[in-house]
């Protein structure tokens, strides 16, 4: 290789330079310069040539020694790509929950006394053995700007609920960021947390009265995230109102609204806290509900009118010297204020199978929570959920269409539940829960729960929110 | 009125102006970062010395302190896979977005160690791109303090002679504090020692220690008493010197192995702030190795 390549050099600069000076006799300095600098570069190149075969040797030396080390191979990399959370693309990852159940009233028919229901999913669970939602998460980065989520439940009796997909604009710069589809709404502090990352096996009183647990409507969120040291940041989002409080309404537009602001930052390194305050407006139209009238035949109600419902939330975190891995404790708080005002209607058999008249109401509700970790892995959980019936004027009541008798589910009721949980999570993505509850939810006996619960994580590790 | 407008702007502080402002992830990347970019650079750092660097939250403060960076510099590696994808994502900042000039990685600057041949979370936490603690080697921060000086300079041309000198300056104490700290680690080399958590193969590639055992059954799983007794039984042949862990893990099984085999613990800085005598980068190799060679006695 080495004489090849000298050969081809020397061989070039000799037709090129060398050929026009066959004299000998009339060597001028110019010249002798001349050979010299050729010198001089055929020396350069030889070095760089030797350079360059003893990289060569080292590196069929280092490409044999390779196979010795084994399991933990050790390589050189010289321009590796920044690391993603998955070599494959998209991420994807699958929550695989199930409980054991002990509830002592029948959760068929549990209900939360004195609040319209929400067509939600709110009960107990199942009595025994029962498997909960398999959560399946893709997402990926589409292009430079763009991000896809895909959320899809797998609901244990069949079928396919597409809890959330959206997609993200990345790095809009100036601290915007905006998304579309179908997501988790930024009010409260829990709304946007997926089932899995909650702290209780069940959602709040609060949640389950006001939102049927969660809130993911279609449309569209814009955030901004203030330029400030102290994290402020603003959200405004539009949607269709497909869910309780709104009601799928067949019109143009924007049906419901939501906005939020939030404030938070650390006090020391121990102590990090977050503040909220967030509003949703939403305009539902024939927003139904079952009931029983007074002799106990099922009735279709539905409600039309204005919703609104405002969050005041609270998060506090500690760990010593900002290391969680061995204790720290959460303390959680949000305080729901629901005012619903338009018209009621009922399908009674006792008012002629038709009949409306005004509606308001002015309820709200509140939970605390403290959760400690008072050893790697384990955490112990408070949990306090109070609801306060308010004030509720049922027009068709009022005028004597109809008696407080025919709508028992709005009957003055301020439900409450007491809740303990000891969990045990021996790695970051599997979590043994047990919880047990005192839950007078609805009048009459309160309920014994218990839930013996399982959460796995399978696939790409996910990063949470605070 | 005019109060509560300054309360306000008090309570939003922006921060002092300077050049540039870096969000660093972990102390010892906030420390280099320090060293190179001097005088032109506001550097925030993420986590406390303390802190065990895979569990880390997505806070409110990290993510408003991402939003005015100019430059974050994690380790990679997956190391800040937990929390950082959250914060550059909601920081709305698309200078700091991964791929872009203002995202860098350190980890990408240095050879790998314990690189994964397969990946399976039965083998507990596992990184795909090798083990993350890239900092417990010093001859690392060359190679990285190079990188970091050039990305300055990249970023802010105006001032980018002073981060190659700053640098070079750097390297230079460095090289020879490096001399100092093998020359004082000689009698370590070749010592049995068992780890907590496998936080140190760099150390080890450094200064020529020999891990024979480590108390986590696997990475990230925390051991039981009758795994650490089988584990003694198993590693007394091998004599080991002393257990050793990190500043930020558990500070049960290693108290435990050493009170039961009757060898010392070394609790390592790990990082900047890991304990009182690592209050910059030097001060973290001296106390290391001073941490080491007295355990060692």
């Amino acid at each position: 290789m080495k004489p090849f390549h000298t050969n081809v050099i020397a061989a070039l600069f000799g037709t090129s330079l060398f050929v026009p000076s066959l004299s000998q006799a009339e060597i001028d300095p110019d010249l002798k310069a001349l050979r010299e600098e050729i010198a001089q570069m055929k020396q350069a190149y030889e070095q760089r040539i030797n350079a360059l075969e003893l990289r060569l040797v080292q590196a069929e030396a280092k490409a044999a020694a390779g196979p010795a080390t084994a399991q933990q191979a050790i390589v050189q990399q010289t321009q590796p790509a920044a690391t993603q959370s998955n070599s494959f693309n998209p991420e994807v990852s699958m929550i695989l929950a199930g409980s054991y159940n002990n509830l002592k009233q029948d959760p068929n028919a549990y209900q939360i006394t004195g609040f319209i229901p929400t067509q939600g999913d709110v009960g107990p669970g199942t009595r025994g053995f029962s498997l909960g939602e398999s959560e399946l998460t893709l997402s990926a980065n589409v292009d430079p700007d763009w991000r896809g989520v895909a959320i899809a439940s797998l609901a244990p009796s069949g079928g396919v609920v597409m809890e959330n997909a959206y997609f993200q604009r990345i790095g809009l710069g100036n601290g915007l960021s905006f998304k579309g589809g179908r997501f988790f709404s930024g009010i409260g502090y829990m709304n946007e947390q997926h089932a899995h990352a909650w702290d209780f096996a069940d959602a709040p009183l609060v949640y389950k009265a006001f939102l049927g647990n969660q809130i993911a409507d279609d449309g569209l969120q814009l955030k901004w995230l203030a330029p400030t040291d102290t994290y402020l940041e603003f959200g405004a989002e539009a949607g269709r109102g497909r869910s309780f409080p709104g009601a799928d309404n067949n019109k143009n537009g924007v049906s419901q609204v939501a906005l939020f602001a939030h404030l938070g930052d650390d006090v020391g390194v121990s102590n990090a806290w977050r503040i909220g305050l967030s509003l949703l407006s939403s305009a539902p139209n024939n927003r139904g509900y079952q009931d029983a009238n007074s002799s106990g035949t099922t009735v279709s109600n539905s409600f039309s009118g204005k919703s609104r419902l405002w969050i005041a939330d609270g998060i506090w975190k500690w760990a010593p010297d900002g290391n969680s891995t061995v204790t720290n404790f959460k303390l959680q708080g949000e305080y729901f204020r629901r005012r619903e005002d338009g018209r009621l209607a009922s399908e009674s058999v006792d008012c002629g199978g038709t009949c409306a008249d005004s509606f308001d109401s002015n309820q709200d509700g509140w939970y605390l929570q403290g959760v400690y970790q008072f050893m790697p892995h384990w955490r112990f959980g408070l949990r306090h959920d109070g609801l306060g019936y308010g004030t509720v004027n049922i027009g068709l009541v009022n005028s004597g269409v109809l008696t407080a008798a025919d709508f028992p589910v709005l009957a003055a009721h301020d439900p409450k539940r007491d809740t303990a949980m000891l969990d045990y999570s021996p790695s970051e993505f599997t979590r043994f829960r047990l919880q047990w509850a005192h839950d007078n939810s609805g009048v009459g006996a309160a309920d014994k729960q218990v839930f013996l619960q399982y959460l796995f994580n399978l696939g790409a590790h996910g990063a949470h929110q605070f | 009125m005019k109060q509560i407008i300054f309360l306000i702007l008090g309570l939003l502080s922006f921060s002092a102006y300077a050049d540039l402002k870096v969000f660093a992830t972990v102390p010892e990347w906030g420390a280099l970062a320090k060293e190179i970019g001097g005088k032109h650079v506001d550097v925030f750092t993420a986590t406390g010395g303390l802190q065990d660097p895979h569990h880390v939250e997505a806070k409110p403060s990290l993510i408003a302190r991402a939003r005015n960076a100019d430059l974050i510099v994690a380790t990679g590696a997956e190391l800040e896979i937990g929390w950082l994808p959250v914060v550059v994502r909601d920081s709305g900042n698309s200078r700091v977005q991964p791929g872009q000039s203002g995202y860098f990685e350190a980890a990408t600057s240095v050879r790998m160690l314990e690189v994964p041949t397969r990946l399976d979370r039965a083998d507990g936490d596992v990184h795909a791109g090798g083990n993350p603690h890239v900092q417990t080697d010093p001859r690392n921060f060359l190679r990285i303090g190079e990188s970091l000086s050039v990305r300055l300079a990249q970023l802010d041309s105006a001032n980018a002679a002073e981060y190659q000198s700053n640098f070079k300056s750097f390297a230079e104490r460095w090289k020879a504090a490096i001399g100092k700290w093998e020359a004082a680690a000689a009698p370590l080399r070749g010592i049995h020692v068992v780890t907590q958590h496998k936080a140190f193969p760099y150390l080890y590639d450094w200064l020529g220690l020999v891990e024979v055992g480590t108390l986590e059954p696997k990475p990230g799983v925390e051991p039981s008493v009758s795994y650490l007794g089988q584990l003694m039984t198993e590693l007394e042949a091998k004599k080991p010197r002393m257990v050793i862990r990190a500043a930020w893990n558990s500070p049960r099984p290693a108290a435990w192995f050493a009170e039961h085999a009757h060898i010392p613990v070394a609790v390592l800085p790990f990082t900047v702030g890991g304990d009182d005598q690592s209050k910059d980068l030097i001060g973290l190799f001296d106390d290391t190795v001073n941490l080491l060679v007295r355990a060692a006695k």
